[in-house]
């Protein structure tokens, strides 16, 4: 794409080309979340035998839109005691983190922000930033809860994101790159190459290796569910024990921000298990329905699956204590993926 | 008994152990839970000294939702105006609270109550049983994260409160059961609701089984929680669930019978430590919710073998009992819930005074939780399953 439009601009106005190129990803996060709070409203709603929103339009599909209304017309207050540049950054250092985490994530084989040769390690570095962004809001709120909201969730994303990395790895040894582009071509040619299933390797190496990529890829998913702080990994926002976590003394756009992040950041983690393990942009049925537009499709119902899972699981689970979740994160995910990842090497050597 | 604790000053004063030889205290913190907190069940409000998320100590500080309920009885004209005070009690358990107090002015009168009131009052006591215990499990269920559950019993509590509302019209406080009798005959079709209710209801409890009660995370949260050891149990009065759940085998509507219970076929659950140690949270958690299904049992047989009668013909003109004292006590959902009201032979009580289990279940939460983690104090504070109307009074 960038070398589409590039000679459209002069040099003088090559700025203009990256805002026009990184505006697909914040367009689609905001048509996203506005689809995604009315999915998870009406998915919990059916669970739990309600019917939801119904009087916004049909079916209730502009309450989101009218949510929005309400949260940019309340009052921003900030507590007297706040730290105000501190209070005002954090929401926006949190989206930035995930957001610039699109940058690499590709949404067709003729779409990606930024074709990078490291996708897969920049994805996993800029959205570190997350943590500082709610560390922030956790001290400038100077509210004891919010404190205890943000240190739990610096400990479990920093815990959370070293199974998710070797669960990348696992992906990363098998296609042989960490750019995500190159990651979906190997596996393109139908659902018997994805990674999940050992990729586009040869059968004597494919067969041996299911267990352990099928393994992988759960862990990377539930992983995944702790890094955007979703049950039964919600301690950071655990509602009955800490009020809301770090976002307790946040109202109106700066509250909306903050779940904004929440779901595009469901969104990319769900994009890049789809793209390292499931084939991304590639069409389960080999030839069949594959293509640049194609694509979109295909990469967007995958990873929407997954955000529907998670909401599943959200309306299902209770939510495990804090050292169960550090016990889960280093004691049980963590030497299951480096067997994982040594019987990966081990295979792919031999 | 120990005096009323207050924190300990050492908590701010001393000094800390920090490696730099400052003396700045950063071990310990000072946090106030409640009383706007969504998981203290109301407004009760706890001072937790934390260290990390270890809880090193707890104070409970009370009173937010005193209504005066006692001096207001005093200042009655009649015994029977008291019983709107007494619903408001234990607002989740009202037809409990007024059963009680009229069982005790009619201690006094020493009447006798007609065998349909005798049966209506099971039913009622035991539908509202389920609703109480409905909103404890249901509420447990947010406490730990889960909140599908929740909406679940909340569905299932709606369809009691319209069997209260076709009988006495009110929803919440009945003011159903008077001195001597009840408010209000069953309406027609009121059996088969009944029925059909106990029936769906316990495809609603096989669902929360499935969902929360056999769920490992659940299990995980609340088994070897807030161990109440027996004797513990014993010695701070605890009545009710709670005491059921450290196994120790004690239900007032069997050892010290009132109503007809002791006509019915049902049993008195305890807890057994099946996933834990006996007396954990997940062991409250399930005498409650076997105890519901006892109340449907109970329910069903009232129904079954309910006289025909007139509901008003024993409710007494004027009530002046005699001077003298009476108390008595009942198995309300939360515990031994007992009335004490003494006449001096006018027609409004010189004293009345209840013996609320909820308060006294409530003063054993710090002996429980120390030691426990933030998450733990909620687990506990909800598996007490207190209700701060009956507590402040």
């Amino acid at each position: 794409m960038e070398e589409l439009l590039r000679p459209l601009f002069s040099d003088d106005y090559g700025w203009l080309l990256y805002i026009i190129l990184a505006a697909p990803p914040m367009v689609f996060i905001l048509l996203y979340a506005l689809i995604t709070v009315w999915t998870e409203m009406k998915i919990s709603a059916h669970m739990q035998d309600r019917v939801a929103y119904m009087y916004t339009g049909p079916h209730g599909i502009l309450q989101p839109l009218a949510d929005i209304l309400k949260l940019i017309q309340k009052e921003n207050t900030v507590p007297a005691a706040a730290n105000k540049p501190l209070f005002f950054l954090a929401p926006f250092l949190v989206f930035i983190g995930t957001y610039a985490g699109f940058a690499t994530l590709p949404f067709s084989s003729a779409y990606i922000g930024s074709n990078i040769n490291l996708g897969v390690f920049y994805i996993l570095a800029v959205t570190s930033i997350v943590v500082v962004g709610l560390l922030m809001a956790g001290w400038a709120s100077n509210n004891k809860w919010s404190m205890f909201g943000a240190m739990r969730s610096a400990g479990q994303i920093i815990s959370y994101e070293i199974p998710t990395a070797l669960a990348l790895l696992v992906a990363v040894m098998i296609t042989g790159s960490l750019n995500l582009q190159d990651v979906i071509r190997f596996q393109e040619g139908g659902i018997q190459n994805w990674v999940v299933f050992g990729g586009s390797l040869p059968l004597a190496q494919k067969l041996p290796l299911i267990p352990f990529t099928a393994i992988a890829f759960l862990i990377m998913f539930i992983a995944g569910i702790a890094e955007v702080n979703r049950t039964p990994f919600d301690l950071p926002e655990a509602e009955s024990e800490l009020v809301q976590g770090y976002n307790t003394e946040y109202s109106g756009m700066k509250f909306a921000i903050f779940y904004l992040a929440e779901y595009a950041n469901m969104y990319l983690v769900s994009g890049v298990a789809a793209c390292l393990f499931l084939g991304g942009w590639s069409s389960p049925f080999g030839d069949f329905m594959s293509g640049p537009i194609w694509g979109v499709f295909w990469i967007v119902l995958k990873a929407y699956g997954f955000v529907v899972l998670q909401i599943w699981i959200r309306w299902t689970l209770p939510r495990l204590r804090v050292d169960q979740l550090m016990y889960t994160s280093w004691k049980v995910l963590i030497p299951f993926l480096f067997v994982c990842v040594f019987a990966t090497g081990l295979i792919l050597v031999l | 008994m120990k005096e009323t604790r207050t924190l300990p000053t050492d908590y701010v004063t001393k000094p800390g152990r920090t490696s730099s030889g400052r003396t700045l205290r950063t071990d310990e913190m000072i946090i106030n839970m409640g009383p706007q907190h969504p998981s203290t069940h109301g407004v009760l409000r706890l001072e937790i000294v934390v260290d990390g998320e270890i809880v090193v100590d707890v104070i409970p500080h009370i009173g937010y939702l005193h209504r005066c309920f006692e001096k207001h009885a005093e200042h009655m004209t009649n015994y029977q105006q008291v019983i709107p005070y007494v619903d408001r009690m234990d607002y989740l358990s009202s037809m409990n609270n007024d059963w009680a107090y009229a069982l005790a002015v009619e201690k006094l009168l020493k009447l006798e109550i007609p065998d349909r009131v005798q049966h209506i009052r099971v039913i009622m006591a035991e539908l509202q049983r389920i609703a109480s215990h409905l909103i404890a499990v249901g509420t447990y269920a947010i406490d730990m994260g889960a909140f599908t559950p929740f909406l679940w019993c909340f569905r299932d509590r709606e369809r009691i409160l319209d069997l209260f509302e076709l009988t006495c019209g009110a929803r919440l406080l009945y003011n159903y059961i008077w001195v001597g009798g009840v408010s209000h005959d069953l309406p027609p079709g009121f059996a088969e609701k009944a029925k059909d209710f106990c029936r769906d209801f316990r495809e609603t409890m096989q669902e929360v089984h499935d969902v929360l009660t056999y769920n490992e995370i659940f299990i995980k949260r609340t088994a070897n929680v807030g161990v109440l050891p027996k004797d513990v149990a014993i010695n701070w009065a605890c009545s009710g669930p709670m005491l059921r759940g450290s196994g120790v085998d004690w239900d007032l509507r069997r050892d010290d019978p009132y109503g007809v219970y002791h006509k019915f076929d049902w049993n008195v659950q305890i807890g057994k430590g099946e996933v834990g140690t006996v007396g954990d949270c997940w062991d409250r958690y399930i005498v409650r919710m076997r105890e519901m299904e006892e109340s449907a049992r109970l329910i069903e047989q009232a129904l079954a073998t309910l006289p025909e009668g007139n509901v008003q013909s024993a409710i007494p003109k004027r009530i002046r009992p005699e001077a003298g004292d009476a108390y008595v006590r009942s198995e309300s959902p939360r515990g031994e819930l007992g009335f004490y009201v003494i006449s001096d032979g006018t027609a409004s009580p010189y004293r009345v005074k209840g013996r609320a289990p909820a308060f006294v279940n409530l003063s054993v939460l710090p002996e429980i939780s120390r030691g426990a983690m933030i998450a733990d104090l909620v687990a506990i504070v909800g598996s007490v399953d207190i209700v701060l109307g009956e507590v402040d009074r």
